[in-house]
């Protein structure tokens, strides 16, 4: 079988065996739960409760008009304690629901199940996905319904699953997809009949040996859907890079994989499809992985969105040492954490805990144009020229050399041999194009 | 739980282990064959040029720096790399404080003047070399070999129209500078170096590849060519200094191109014997301008 791949990129340490073989465990239902009104790309939700209510586990709690939105559900059956602005994992705040959490977990009584595909529309299956508050669970946390809405005008030919697993230390992909192939095999349907398309493909890295046997055994009756295997490098995960890998398209910049026919989706969030589908059950639990070397017990725990942050972290045995950074996603882009009573959300993919050791303390020295970084960039940038136009203000210059079409993947940081923040200065670039481009407008 | 001292910084959180430091003094390991063969060809001429050249560049940069007020980074590895590398292209017979005034020359005005590490626009030893040769042109072109005075393989060619044998070229039994006199030596390190994957190969494959094919179509003994003069250090190790080179694919061929075009001019009808270091300090020139026009097709750009 070849190895498919993308140009460039790079190996970070995979540090995935601390959980790779850890079974999917549910975790303990929290007290309380803390579920923000946005947890999704696009309009913030509307409290459907107040305080005081009672709420059934499933119960849909926050909702918009807004197309692009996606509704929010109670992860337990209890009371509404306060409607509050808290932190977000993001760094932003929003305003959230708290639910005091009783002992029934009792399931809202309209729970409808749909068990055969052939029977629902396209539409019928948005609708089920939309209600169901499903969103891209890789971390970008796009509302599903939306990415499975198709223009008129776009031709949709391929679905493909993403089940690379790039981000070093994450494995929950790899659980899922060991442990529920079937599910993830029958959202990855519901998914191909909702756009319309015959062809399917699964991308997985060839680092999970088991996961690849999995979804190869479930899908070997299927004509129509295919496992690809990928190499193990990052960001092999990123949508255009799983596009150019499987199919050799080049997604234009500044385009979506829908301009080139392809519509991508993660695989925890086609499970979440098909739970919603199969039984009804919106998305109110998740999987995580809580790893690396500063947590006692690295496992993978399914937790109740709006679980707080050091609650999974105690479960997980706590602190082995002293914490150095406690980041929510994977080691690439993940977002570093001040605080730990904040609520998981449906985009948390991990917690990783990284000793103070661990934690270098990084001194930038000046560039010495080595050019790693421009080896390195999975959509070929210059990133060292683009830092220097960042930093000067220089915006024709960054639009000039591509800066929109920077995918923030921190390759280039990675690779730095000087330890310059690359990625952070083209964050900056980025945001100065775009607050130059809505002056225009 | 909360009260941690957890640091907060953007992604990426983790970093690939090497370092600048590590990147130069690796460069230093990988040129010690090429010391050691100039002692083994100069003796002790050899270890007081390298010495010196080596304590010239490292003492520029710390008063450089005091007298800036800046963060002193001797340590860095990267003056000691210009000090080798001075040394390994000056001639055996070269007074010592000539070359104390060429390390000195090399890290001032090659180096610190334009802000230091990572803003040289020249490879800092080349100006030290450079300086030297228009300020002590004797001194820079006195060439010996087992103790006698001796003219250089190409200046023999140039001027005598005598063909030093290319085995002799190779190992570096012929007059010279302490560096250009053994291939074998600097390959052997330019190996280690790509190995480790600290050093550029399309710049010396571009510049080598054109000194060999335009030397063939002119119809001279391109092995010659490649094994005489200062082709394989400067190639090697001069041209691929990363700060003074470009960072694309496509411009590291073009500057490897335009180095070995301008050599193989000097040599064939220029007025000096030699022109390697006048090519890769004139394309250093160009490196900006090679970036620019070689930047390349982001993903899915219509250029």
């Amino acid at each position: 079988m070849s190895i498919l791949s993308f140009k460039q990129g790079v190996h970070p340490d995979y540090n995935k065996e601390l959980t790779a073989d850890k079974p999917l465990k549910k975790a303990k239902r929290p007290e309380q739960v803390v579920i923000p009104l946005q947890q999704h790309i696009g309009a913030p939700l509307e409290p459907l409760v107040k305080k005081g209510d009672h709420v059934e586990m499933g119960q849909k709690i926050g909702d918009s008009e807004s197309f692009v939105s996606a509704p929010v559900h109670a992860s337990v059956s209890g009371k509404v304690k306060d409607i509050k602005k808290v932190m977000t994992p993001g760094g932003s705040k929003a305003q959230a629901i708290v639910i005091a959490a009783d002992a029934e977990d009792n399931f809202v009584s309209d729970l409808q199940s749909h068990a055969d595909l052939e029977q629902l529309s396209g539409d019928e299956i948005r609708n089920i996905v939309r209600n169901a508050g499903i969103v891209g669970m890789g971390g970008a946390m796009f509302p599903t319904h939306v990415k499975l809405s198709i223009p008129k005008e776009k031709n949709v030919e391929y679905v493909i699953l993403n089940g690379a697993e790039c981000e070093p230390y994450l494995t929950i992909d790899n659980r899922i997809m060991i442990e529920r192939p079937e599910d993830v095999l029958f959202g990855l349907k519901a998914i191909m009949k909702a756009v319309g398309v015959e062809k399917g493909f699964i991308g997985i890295e060839v680092n999970k040996p088991e996961a690849i046997a999995a979804m190869e055994k479930v899908t070997s009756n299927e004509g129509n859907i295919e496992v690809k295997i990928l190499e193990t490098k990052y960001p092999q995960g990123g949508e255009k890079m799983l596009v150019e890998a499987i199919l050799g398209r080049e997604v234009p910049a500044g385009g979506l994989p829908l301009d080139v026919g392809v519509v991508v989706n993660n695989t925890s969030t086609s499970v979440a499809i098909a739970d919603a589908i199969q039984k009804g059950i919106p998305l109110i639990e998740r999987a995580v992985s809580i790893t690396g070397h500063g947590i006692a017990e690295p496992q993978n725990l399914i937790f109740r969105v709006g679980t707080l942050v050091n609650e999974l972290i105690e479960q997980a045995g706590g602190f082995a040492g002293k914490p150095g950074k406690v980041i929510l996603g994977g080691p690439m882009m993940g977002f570093a954490q001040k605080q730990l009573d904040i609520p998981m959300v449906k985009g948390s993919s991990g917690i990783l805990v990284l000793t103070k050791e661990e934690v270098d303390d990084y001194e930038p020295s000046p560039c010495i144009k080595c050019a790693r970084c421009v080896d390195a960039c999975p959509v070929f940038l210059m990133p060292t020229q683009l830092m220097n136009y960042s930093k000067n203000e220089m915006l024709d210059e960054l639009e000039d050399y591509q800066i929109m079409s920077c995918i923030e993947c921190g390759s280039c940081s990675y690779v730095c041999p000087a330890k310059i923040p690359l990625v952070h200065h083209l964050r900056m670039g980025k945001a100065q194009v775009q607050a130059r481009q809505r002056e225009e407008r | 739980m909360n009260n941690e001292q957890l640091i907060v910084t953007s992604s990426p959180h983790v970093r690939a282990t090497d370092s600048v430091s590590k990147i130069m003094w690796t460069v230093v390991i990988s040129l010690l064959p090429a010391v050691l063969a100039a002692v083994y060809y100069f003796s002790f001429r050899a270890v007081a040029i390298i010495l010196v050249s080596v304590l010239g560049a490292v003492a520029t940069e710390y008063i450089f720096q005091n007298v800036r007020g800046k963060e002193v980074t001797i340590a860095d590895g990267s003056a000691v790399v210009t000090g080798v590398l001075l040394a390994l292209t000056l001639p055996p017979t070269i007074p010592l404080w000539t070359v104390l005034v060429g390390s000195a020359v090399a890290i001032g005005l090659g180096k610190q003047v334009f802000g230091g590490l990572g803003h040289n626009p020249f490879n800092p030893a080349l100006v030290g070399r450079a300086f030297l040769m228009a300020a002590y042109p004797v001194l820079m072109t006195t060439w010996q070999l087992d103790g006698q005075t001796t003219a250089t393989p190409l200046n023999l060619f140039k001027m005598q129209g005598i063909m030093t044998d290319v085995w002799q070229l190779f190992v570096g039994h012929i007059g010279g500078s302490l560096g250009e006199t053994s291939a074998f030596a600097l390959l052997i390190g330019f190996a280690y170096l790509l190995y480790k994957g600290y050093v550029n190969w399309r710049i010396p494959a571009g510049m080598i590849g054109t000194v060999f094919l335009l030397t063939l179509v002119f119809g001279q003994n391109p092995i010659f060519h490649l094994f005489a003069g200062s082709l394989m250090l400067g190639a090697l190790y001069m041209a691929t200094d990363m700060v003074s080179s470009p960072v694309t694919k496509s411009g590291r061929w073009l500057f490897g191109f335009g180095a070995g075009l301008i050599v193989v001019v000097i040599r064939l009808w220029g007025g000096y014997p030699e022109g390697v270091m006048y090519g890769i300090l004139l394309m250093n020139t160009a490196v900006p301008l090679i970036n620019r026009y070689t930047r390349p097709r982001s993903l899915g750009e219509v250029k």
